[in-house]
């Protein structure tokens, strides 16, 4: 260890008394690869004297087998404690540590450098107040230095700390420190931080994190602990927001809404209002395991009892009258996408806030911001790691507040419907209001009217398959059985809806996605005027199927999956196109160059090989009948 | 009842209880907001208890969070069948006491291919009656959720996951791979067949615990507070004496002397700590000068470096 080490800030047994004036700080440190972020936590924890013997022998066993330091301790072994970590010598999930000085507790978030790594990043700093953006002193600012500091302000970190560290390798020279400072203030400028502090250091010796160095005698500012234990964080609070986890009915004499409260104070006797509905009642009591209360405030979590019964379910806010969060089913946000596989207008994700989930489908992506110079750029997809504005719409309204407002109440996350991952995080800035004005005009005559004149349940069918699986002719043999045993039908055909309808849309992913949406709402619409539907098109993804899917009944939705492998579709190509996409003179055909997702649990599943096309016509109709 | 004791029984007189420091509220808060959030999605979630203090806190929480209701899922204790006795006797007065569901699970493999820590080695013993267990006790249930007690500062992988940690159909985790979790925004978004571990007590430390249980008056097993008690040391461990099924080896003698257990775990791979601290006062200003953590006295994780991230990846908690 190096003399710079020497720590003035031991953590002493706090008293009781001291225990309850301590405020705790949330802060993370991000910044590029070998920036030495996870060395400045271990720094960190060092000199505060949280790390123990036996941590500290396993640490020095550690070093000697995977460290990166030549001979001496490295720090960022305490930290990255994944093998795959350790045997790459990166970060590659964030880790949570806590730490305690006199002043204050800490929880320090240590996040990827890596760009790849950037959702775990963003998942470090979503609940920080701080961030410490490092910045190595002979790189200076690099495009992860900008897009972290970007994504942190996106997030509503408010405070930040520029650690211009490995000084000790510029020869702790000013002018290095002050031309990166400057940079950085001067692209930061915008990001709305409360506070920009910079501090030049040495995490690997410790100059100027717990300890003021020596060596930097023309830096006169705070050590990076001394910053940390005092630099102000107040909780902004706005009006009452209690978003309601669920409904607590233990017998039948109680009814409680039960969740943790997002913001501002409630007392028993004030006027609340459900959000979703718009009803208002008032609070009868606050329960706790631990007695009744008068009153509650922002944190606690409790359980409220009305005066009245009022519709109020899981996903809902008991909010302030006056001051109501928004009820909207569209509204803007800034998205920042996780997702190896693009975000595409128009695809149905589940958007799920803190209590609520909801089918959500991005309708326009208005712009991308480029992470260099912060411009806005026309886009068509949104890509991993990047970020954009998007309109989003839901299928049924949620209720929300901006995120500059409330950081829990305005926040959402995207979810694949089919791999159930989390795709992209959402910071919501306002509602629009289009659909609001345009109200749903109520119809007389319904779709149950319609269908029992026509003698029939409506349904879609939906033939899903390989270019070439025999979908049209099924569909075309189909419909003549149907039509035969006197069924009003008739038959949406992918091809023959690109001549029309779907002439404007090419053959990328985003425009398959759109292709489909606008065939699926087709075949709404015709089953609600009664018709039987089929529908023959490859529709390659399985989340717009789903999406199909979810706009019918269950049960008036038929997923048919017609199975034919790719090298039978080869041989057969009806229409010369697979010649064509295997000599590379068509592009994005699929099963070539464009991927398709098999249907796990579609409701007929028919292997092709060595049946005719009546025959599985045939299964078809059995089922239809079976219903 | 007469074994546990809770502090304010100890000294034998009931105080009012004095507000909770504003730290262990906040980490009270966020315990109860998961609960409630995995009982809400989850159509079938269970706690794992494992007894020990983590459990107990885990419990009170769990009692919190539904009160005025009933806890809305059952307790589930995987048992070696080489837990200390004393445990054994605290579980199924807590049982009682709070009018909870338990299922035990043993792994029949145990009895059948006779299965010990002596026989057969700490690692590949926990592996069955430990890992397996639990996962053949998930899979009985068909559970979708399941609470664990683990903290973040236990050990360097534990840091590592997050509140909702996913896992397969056969409970791996990838760690590698592991979906953002931003804000409180949980996604238990799952297939049939998969699962998720949930961690109320992620952000909780050692002290806090101890701290909360101290606050709370939470009841915990005897063997945690020092008293004399028989030993043998073994692998530089003092390993609890009182068990006819330890035999002793060749050269081991039994030792006498005031000790008690930071952790507790199965009582042949446990080891007991020279202390007196015989109040939890007296714990947690042990705790506060230890220079130790407090896995050094789980044989268990020092099988291998980078071992519990192995198990974890396995399917243990």
């Amino acid at each position: 260890m190096n003399a710079a080490a020497s720590t003035t800030t031991a953590r002493a047994p706090d008293s009781p008394a001291a225990q309850e004036e301590q405020s705790l700080l949330r802060f993370f440190t991000c910044g590029s690869v070998d920036d030495g972020k996870s060395t400045l936590i271990g720094r960190l924890l060092y000199d505060t004297r949280l790390i123990l013997e036996d941590q500290f022998a396993a640490l020095e066993r550690d070093s000697a087998r995977h460290g990166t330091t030549g001979g001496d301790i490295d720090f960022a072994l305490l930290l990255d404690g994944l093998e795959a970590e350790r045997e790459q010598g990166i970060t590659i999930d964030v880790a949570y540590r806590h730490f305690a000085t006199n002043r204050r507790r800490f929880i320090v978030a240590d996040t990827p450098g890596h760009e790849e790594y950037t959702r775990n990043m963003a998942t470090g700093a979503s609940t920080a107040d701080l961030a410490v953006v490092l910045v190595d002193a002979r790189q200076g600012i690099l495009t992860q230095t900008r897009r972290h500091a970007f994504i942190a302000s996106l997030l509503g970190v408010r405070h930040v700390v520029l650690a211009v560290n490995k000084v000790d390798l510029v020869d702790f020279a000013q002018a290095t420190f002050d031309a990166i400072a400057h940079e950085f203030h001067s692209f930061a400028k915008d990001f709305c931080f409360e506070t920009i502090v910079e501090i030049p250091m040495s995490a690997r010796y410790g100059d100027n994190v717990t300890t003021s160095s020596d060596r930097t005698p023309w830096y006169s500012g705070p050590t990076l602990l001394e910053h940390l234990e005092t630099v102000p964080v107040t909780e902004r609070d706005g009006p009452f927001r209690l978003p309601v986890q669920f409904v607590s009915r233990p017998n039948a004499d109680f009814r409680g809404y039960a969740g943790q409260i997002a913001a501002g104070r409630i007392a028993v006797g004030d006027a609340i209002v459900a959000a979703r509905s718009g009803r208002t009642s008032t609070v009868r009591s606050i329960v706790t395991a631990d007695g009744n209360l008068q009153s509650a405030s922002a944190g606690q979590a409790v359980t409220v009892v009305l005066s009245d019964e009022i519709d109020v379910s899981r996903g809902d806010i008991l909010a302030a009258p006056a001051e109501r969060p928004h009820r909207a089913d569209q509204f803007m946000a800034h998205v920042i996408w996780f997702s190896p596989e693009p975000m595409l207008p128009g695809r149905s994700y589940v958007l799920r806030t803190e209590v609520d989930s909801v089918g959500a489908t991005v309708t326009a992506l208005k712009y991308q911001i480029d992470i260099n110079n912060f411009s806005h750029e026309a886009a068509k997809s949104l890509h991993m790691n990047e970020v954009g504005v998007c309109n989003v719409s839901t299928q049924a309204p949620v209720v929300f507040d901006s995120y500059r407002e409330n950081r829990s109440t305005g926040n959402f996350v995207l979810i694949d419907r089919f791999t159930n991952a989390t795709v992209g995080a959402g910071m919501i800035d306002y509602p629009l209001h289009r659909a609001a004005n345009i109200q749903w005009q109520a119809l007389d005559i319904d779709r149950n009217a319609r269908a029992t004149l026509k003698h029939q349940r409506p349904a879609v069918i939906w033939l899903t398959g390989l270019s070439g699986a025999g979908k049209s002719t099924i569909a075309n043999t189909l419909e003549k059985l149907l039509h035969a045993g006197g069924r009003h039908t008739y038959v949406l055909d992918g091809d023959n809806v690109r001549h029309g309808l779907n002439r404007d849309l090419g053959f990328t992913a985003e425009d398959r996605v759109e292709n489909i949406r606008r065939i699926a709402e087709v075949a709404r619409l015709m089953a609600d005027a009664g018709l039987i539907v089929i529908v023959s098109a490859i529709s390659p993804f399985g989340s717009e199927r789903r999406m199909a899917r979810d706009l019918f009944d269950p049960g008036d939705f038929v997923e048919v999956f017609v199975d034919t492998p790719l090298e039978e579709c080869v041989r057969r190509d009806p229409k010369g196109l697979y010649r064509k996409a295997l000599a590379g003179e068509l592009t994005n055909f699929t099963g070539v160059d464009s991927p398709y997702e098999r249907p796990e649990t579609p409701e007929l599943h028919l292997r092709t090989g060595g049946h005719d096309p009546a025959e599985l016509a045939g299964q078809i109709e059995a089922y239809l009948l079976r219903r | 009842m007469s074994d546990i004791r809770s502090m304010a029984e100890a000294k034998g007189a009931q105080a009012a209880k004095p507000p909770l420091d504003p730290h262990l509220k906040a980490l009270e808060n966020e315990a109860i907001h998961i609960f409630r959030e995995v009982a809400a999605e989850f159509e079938r979630p269970v706690m794992l208890y494992s007894i020990g203090k983590d459990s107990s806190v885990l419990l009170h929480l769990a009692r919190k969070a539904f009160y005025p209701g009933r806890v809305p899922f059952p307790l589930l204790h995987v048992n070696t069948g080489w837990k200390f006795a004393e445990m054994i006797a605290f579980r199924d007065e807590i049982v009682k006491r709070y009018d909870l569901d338990l299922i035990e699970h043993v792994n029949p493999r145990g009895a059948e291919e006779n299965v010990t820590p002596f026989t057969h080695g700490s690692a590949r013993y926990t592996d069955i009656m430990k890992t397996e267990a639990l996962r053949q006790a998930l899979d009985a249930g068909q559970y979708d959720a399941a609470f664990g007690g683990a903290r973040r500062d236990e050990e360097a992988s534990r840091a590592k996951e997050r509140i909702y940690s996913f896992r397969t159909p056969d409970h791996r985790w990838d760690p590698r791979n592991q979906r953002p979790e931003l804000w409180n925004v949980y996604n238990g978004m799952i297939n049939r067949g998969e699962s998720v571990r949930a961690f109320p007590l992620s952000n909780w430390t050692e002290v806090d615990i101890w701290r909360y249980i101290q606050a709370e008056d939470i009841p915990i097993v005897p063997l945690y507070f020092a008293k004399k008690r028989q030993y043998v040391e073994r692998d530089g461990m003092m390993i609890l004496a009182e068990d006819p099924r330890l035999e002793l080896l060749p050269g081991e003698t039994k030792h006498e002397g005031v000790i008690r257990f930071r952790t507790l775990g199965c009582f042949p791979l446990t080891g007991a700590i020279r202390s007196t601290a015989t109040t939890l006062d007296d714990i947690i200003a042990e705790l506060e000068t230890a220079t130790v953590s407090e896995r050094q006295g789980r044989a268990i994780d020092r099988d291998q470096s980078g071992s519990m991230e192995k198990k974890k990846r396995e399917g243990y908690f």
